[in-house]
């Protein structure tokens, strides 16, 4: 298999050359060669992927390509420099749902896949699902179409049973042999649900620590979908982003003045007396 | 892929991860979430993987794939050019950052 050696290969580049761009982007002198080392990374690697054996439908994959990369690159392009933050949140979201959309696939296709990978498959996706709701939350804040900070009664509650159901739905759905449509259609809404109601009552100053959160969990989705399609490279590069954006939450959230607990739980303390308890 | 491989080289490159952005100065958090968002944009290739083992006879495979390549392609190039537009900012030569290096 010359063309697969040939495919990992580059898979394997390209993961080193994310972890030096990522390294070079920390700081200000060699941050612009950063991100343009890592571009051509992620050209490298997208085109090489059309050479893997056994690839099919990609008349559809390039379409998608396509268009996709096309409308984000004209709408990154004209968006002022102050809108910024929105759109990162939009395109981190994007990602997450990439993420969850994979899971989606793999799990309609009904690939026989053992405990570790179903487990690791239905987090993936329901991380992922929180990251594209959630940021596309973030978005609408910041961009002023949603204003006000909403607050269910009872919201950890919610957020808490929520979840439980959330996941409960995602291991039956993925350890069953082959769920039908509308199980794997459940699943989604209920984790899309989930990203909704968790960001919503987050106020629009501490939307960046959340968006800085929520590109961490996009990390660890792509990265659990990377050990489902047996791919190093997204496992690789989801772990690292996983990891560096967690601890990058945590300096923007001490940058602010603001612990992350206070930020993701604030519906918690901010409920007058009856916080702690519930 | 053993199991056991698999999570070594998490763990791995969850540390990797932790050490490459340490010490980022307070200016470049902004972009350098914006660059870890471009990074997890590699979800692309994933996602052209797994519309390219759909069953080409079952739509809703082919739905569902079209939009996780639709939304990783956007991942990946809406992230590039919006870090590279907020690096472009960072040209060479400038003073301010004395504590950086």
């Amino acid at each position: 298999m010359s063309s697969n050696w040939f495919v990992s290969m580059a898979y394997f580049i390209a993961a080193v050359v994310f972890i030096l761009g990522l390294k070079a982007m920390s700081s200000p002198v060699t941050a612009r060669r950063g991100i343009v080392w890592a571009g051509f990374a992620m050209i490298g690697a997208t085109v090489v992927t059309f050479f893997m054996p056994g690839l099919h439908n990609v008349g559809l994959i390039v379409t998608a390509i396509v268009l996709g990369g096309g409308v984000a690159w004209w709408s990154g392009k004209t968006v002022k420099m102050t809108d910024m933050p929105q759109m990162v949140a939009i395109y981190n979201g994007m990602g997450g749902g990439a993420a969850a959309a994979i899971a989606g696939v793999e799990l309609v296709r009904g690939a026989a896949h053992d405990g570790i990978t179903s487990t690791l498959m239905a987090l993936g996706a329901i991380i992922g699902a929180v990251a594209f709701s959630g940021s596309c939350v973030a978005f609408a804040k910041l961009q002023g179409i949603m204003k006000k900070a909403i607050r269910l009664p009872a919201q950890n509650n919610v957020n808490f049973f929520l979840a439980l159901a959330t996941f409960g739905v995602g291991l039956t759905v993925s350890y069953s042999a082959q769920p039908s449509g509308f199980e794997v259609f459940i699943f989604f809404v209920l984790a899309l649900a989930l990203g909704t109601v968790l960001v919503m009552p987050i106020g629009g100053a501490d939307m960046p620590v959340v968006i800085s959160l929520l590109n961490a969990f996009t990390g660890l989705a792509v990265g659990f979908e990377g050990f489902v399609l047996g791919n190093p490279a997204l496992i690789v590069a989801g772990i690292v982003v996983g990891a560096s954006g967690t601890l990058l939450t945590q300096l923007m959230a001490k940058a602010m003045n603001r612990p992350i607990k206070n930020i993701i739980f604030a519906p918690l303390t901010g409920a007058a007396a009856e916080g702690e308890g519930e | 892929m053993e199991g056991f491989a698999a999570l070594y080289i998490f763990m791995l490159a969850a540390f990797a991860g932790y050490e490459v952005i340490s010490r980022v100065p307070v200016i470049l958090h902004t972009p350098l979430m914006s660059g870890s968002n471009f990074v997890h944009g590699v979800v692309l290739i994933g996602a052209m993987v797994a519309l390219g083992h759909a069953d080409p006879e079952d739509p809703v495979q082919l739905v569902i794939g079209f939009f996780a390549v639709f939304l990783g392609a956007a991942n990946a190039a809406g992230g590039y050019i919006v870090t590279e537009r907020m690096l472009a900012m960072f040209k060479p030569g400038e003073r301010k950052e004395g504590g950086a290096k």
